[in-house]
């Protein structure tokens, strides 16, 4: 538990909660990234003045970290050409066929208790960690 | 207009979150899911807090008559549990186990570690793309009553 980085999970963590509520209190809007990306890239003609933005606060935030001196953290994947193509596709594909991702479903909706977004993580989660156990013990990738 | 300023600004505090709790990195993401390694519970904080916000907001954003700048709330209301629920929580988290990546987190890295991301994202959207192919759904009565014959 060497890596185990309390302190700045639970202010990051605060952070998206807070991003969501405001997103809610001023647009009405539930902060699912899954949906509001792909209403982006449908170029919904309703509402995706708004998407557009969320994504593009989505992308300054780390330019802007470093900016006020922040320093940004490592992004490490040792994963293969194969694998990623994979990833991408599962995450893509079943998040909408889901309804949601770690942020719909995972953050605001067992923030508001919904039964769907319970039983979606839960199954989500279950499902990562077995992949995860599959991958690097049994099959040691 | 005005929703595009508090849009804006409600992507920034996201992205600003993933970066600081260090969700943006595949690794770390990793380190929580694999419960036989070197476990490291993080995530569980950043998701608690971010729900533990999200509850109080959330209940006091009910009591408002509508948001402030915009005519309704729009919330999703259903309430049933669908083999494409299922199915598709089942796809997203293998995806996710596999690589570390979802999709907040991949799309804040675009601007972090480009070369590290742009393939996942790639094929995310071809992902989206696989999925708006798909017929849509029996409307949902209809569904509610087949599903309910099927599988009870």
């Amino acid at each position: 538990m060497e890596q185990f980085t309390p302190l700045s999970a639970l202010i990051g963590g605060a952070l998206i909660g807070l991003s969501a509520v405001m997103l809610l209190v001023f647009n009405g809007r539930i902060a699912g990234i899954s949906g509001i990306f792909d209403g982006a890239l449908r170029l919904h003609t309703r509402g995706l003045g708004w998407r557009l933005a969320f994504l593009a606060g989505l992308f300054a935030a780390a330019p802007l970290l470093a900016l006020i001196g922040n320093d940004l953290p490592n992004v490490s994947s040792g994963a293969s050409t194969w694998a990623m193509i994979a990833g991408g596709l599962l995450v893509g594909f079943g998040s909408r066929l889901g309804s949601g991702c770690t942020s719909g479903h995972g953050v605001c909706g067992i923030g508001r208790a919904s039964p769907r977004s319970l039983v979606a993580t839960a199954t989500f989660m279950a499902a990562a960690i077995v992949t995860v156990f599959v991958s690097r013990h049994l099959l040691g990738a | 207009m005005i929703q595009i300023v508090f849009a804006l600004v409600s992507g920034l505090l996201f992205g600003a979150g993933l970066v600081i709790s260090h969700m943006v990195d595949p690794a770390k993401v990793l380190a929580f899911l694999d419960l036989a390694g070197d476990w490291d519970p993080s995530l569980a904080l950043v998701m608690g807090a971010a729900v533990a916000v999200f509850f109080v907001g959330y209940r006091a954003a009910m009591r408002m008559d509508q948001p402030v700048f915009a005519p309704h709330f729009e919330i999703p209301d259903r309430r049933d549990f669908d083999r494409r629920l299922i199915g598709g929580s089942i796809l997203f988290g293998v995806g996710w186990g596999l690589i570390g990546l979802c999709p907040g987190p991949a799309l804040a890295d675009l601007t972090l570690a480009p070369q590290s991301v742009l393939l996942f994202v790639a094929a995310m959207i071809a992902g989206i793309g696989l999925f708006h192919l798909l017929p849509k759904p029996a409307p949902r009565i209809a569904q509610a009553a087949a599903s309910g014959a099927v599988d009870a």
